[in-house]
């Protein structure tokens, strides 16, 4: 079966920086995939192209078995390919409630259908007793939930997470990976980006993909990669050598 | 049955205004009333685009002198009803503003403001210039559409547009429409990456309030009968539709009603006193509102009741710590 994702020989240069370098991998459906990396690996950068925030200097992205490369952001999230940001995004002026409405408007032109499955996703996501606050009232991990709620609401089929527990406390951490194990619930797959090594989040994922300095240096399950000495190397800070 | 009773208020307030001119007979006054529906339309037009959708514009002077023009001119050279101008001025203007949105908004950075700016300059210099088309800084007589003394048909005019214009204003701030224009001045990236095409909703609003800012422009040169570039395509006219939704508050429906009457009676009342008081006083007002309320009159009472209607939050942490973790939380 095609892979839902398909990403070859990505690479983006800023100015002479190579932020990504030649990365190819792919997501099947049903899967979560980790991509994890230290500080400025360029797991952001990733997100970015798939995504299509950036144009990547050279690669393709396949979605679905399209090439999406050349497409707008919008277009890409209309083929059911949603995201998260970084540094959380909601809009402030809105209520939690219809922040996530907007991304119900996708598939529907009712407000009244689109408040409806707003309402189920934050349930889903455990924010319905805060619909109809302000995001500003919420705590980083609230809002965190409230940047996937809302990426769900478009009906994705992919959803990309970029650092979905950084600055989270462990029982916040961990709330948040039991949420992103039931996407399978709603047929949804997932990247997530990670910055640290961290157990509980390698719990997350099938499959984990480490990028070091823009390039990917291991690919596999992931018991295997946190104990893959080029990987450790690389979190260490030393040389990265094969032997090590 | 809800829908009814979200209707009955707006649906009272219109039948109010038209009702107007079976109270006021005095022409002075209904003239009054009628420079304030002009305002309402144009601030309700002007709020669309630079309230909803967050994009400033400092040019809608532009639309507003092709609907004068456009019904001046059709009626000049080609002999013209009125109405068949009105239609001009809407259908010249629509797709100028598409052209401009088309550029300007694919951009990131001021060059929307800047592009209204200039539009509204250079066709201003230009309607100065080609004298033998447009006469000029003389000016040019406009035909009336409703000729006759009473001023009552002019007043259910703009009401109706007025009306039409706030309706459309109340319509979109209930649609997926709304929702995307108000996540697009919030965060225009983010909204697209939940699917919102950006550029195309921005130039739809756009599109729209030109509609409506030339159909008043139109409507406003038959009222005076006369025109030149200096009063329909001056700054002070695309200065005025922002002040107008700015007091009145951005991005909500009856703002530019509210921010009209403010401005309409103070320059009525202080113009007999002082010659040049209104600028004076717009720039006040202006002050005053960005100083105090910053979201505008209306801006601030609806933000006041929204924060009362939504309960505090009772715990501080955003989930209910009811399902403790159990699992391990080491952090390598
Ligand atoms: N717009 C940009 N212009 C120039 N350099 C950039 C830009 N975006 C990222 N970079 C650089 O590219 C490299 C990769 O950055 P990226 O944000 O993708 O890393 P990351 O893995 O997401 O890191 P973090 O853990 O900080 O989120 C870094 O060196 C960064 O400074
Ligand atoms: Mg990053």
């Amino acid at each position: 079966m095609q892979p839902l994702l398909e990403v070859w020989n990505l690479s983006k240069q800023f100015g002479g920086l190579h932020a990504v370098r030649n990365v190819s991998f792919s997501v099947r459906e049903g899967e979560v995939v980790s991509i994890i990396g230290p500080n400025g690996a360029g797991k952001t950068t990733v997100f970015n192209l798939i995504s299509g925030f950036l144009q990547p200097t050279a690669g393709e992205v396949i979605f679905r078995g399209q090439v999406v490369s050349r497409l707008k952001p919008h277009q890409r999230a209309r083929l059911g390919l949603g995201r998260t940001f970084q540094i959380v995004r909601p809009f402030s002026g809105l209520t939690i409630l219809e922040n996530v409405m907007v991304g119900a408007f996708l598939h529907t032109r009712s407000p009244a259908v689109a408040r409806e499955e707003a309402m189920q996703i934050l349930r889903f996501v455990g924010l319905e007793h805060r619909a109809h606050q302000f995001p500003g009232s919420l705590t980083l991990a609230g809002r965190k939930r409230l940047e996937v709620a809302r990426a769900l609401a478009t009906r994705p089929r992919l959803i990309l997470l970029d650092e979905v527990v950084a600055g989270l406390n462990p029982t916040e951490a961990e709330e948040m990976i039991r949420l992103l194990r039931r996407l399978s619930e709603l047929g949804v797959s997932a990247v997530a980006g990670v910055e640290h090594v961290m157990r509980v989040v390698l719990r997350l994922s099938d499959r984990v993909v480490v990028l070091h300095h823009g390039e990917k240096i291991a690919e596999g399950p992931p018991e295997a990669v946190v104990r893959d000495p080029v990987v450790i190397a690389a979190y260490l800070g030393g040389e990265v050598t094969a032997g090590a | 049955m809800t829908r009814w009773r979200e209707a009955a208020i707006p649906l009272a307030l219109a039948a109010a205004v038209l009702a107007v001119p079976l109270v006021v007979k005095n022409p002075y006054h209904l003239n009054v009333a009628i420079l304030v529906l002009v305002w309402t339309t144009l601030g309700a037009a002007w709020n669309i685009v630079g309230g909803y959708a967050g994009q400033l514009s400092l040019g809608h002077a532009a639309f507003f002198g092709i609907g004068a023009y456009s019904l001046a001119l059709t009626a000049h050279y080609w002999g013209w009803s009125p109405w068949a101008g009105m239609a001009m001025a809407v259908a010249v203007s629509v797709p100028l503003a598409a052209a401009i949105g088309a550029i300007t908004f694919r951009l990131r950075g001021p060059y929307f403001v800047l592009g209204t700016l200039a539009l509204a300059e250079v066709l201003r210099l230009v309607v100065l210039a080609w004298r033998d088309l447009t006469y000029g800084a003389a000016g040019i007589m406009v035909p009336e559409i409703f000729p006759g003394l009473s001023r009552a048909p002019y007043y259910y005019f703009i009401a109706l547009a007025a009306i039409a214009a706030v309706g459309t204003t109340w319509w979109m701030e209930r649609s997926g429409f709304g929702y995307y224009l108000t996540a697009i001045r919030e965060d225009q990236e983010t909204a697209e990456s939940i699917g919102v095409n950006a550029a195309w909703y921005k130039n739809l609003a756009l599109m729209i309030s030109a509609a409506f800012t030339a159909l008043t422009g139109a409507f406003y040169a038959s009222h005076l009968m006369f025109i030149e570039p200096d009063i329909v395509l001056s700054e002070p006219v695309s200065v005025q539709m922002a002040v107008v939704a700015i007091i009145g508050g951005r991005g909500t429906v009856l703002g530019p009603l509210v921010g009209a009457l403010l401005l309409v009676l103070a320059s009525e009342i202080f113009r007999a006193q002082f010659q040049q008081a209104h600028l004076l006083i717009y720039g006040l007002l202006l002050m005053l509102t960005i100083l105090f309320m910053p979201g505008g009159v209306l801006g601030e009472i609806q933000h006041r009741l929204r924060l009362r209607a939504a309960p505090r939050p009772v715990i501080g942490t955003t989930f209910s710590s009811s399902h403790e973790s159990s699992g391990q939380r080491e952090v390598g």
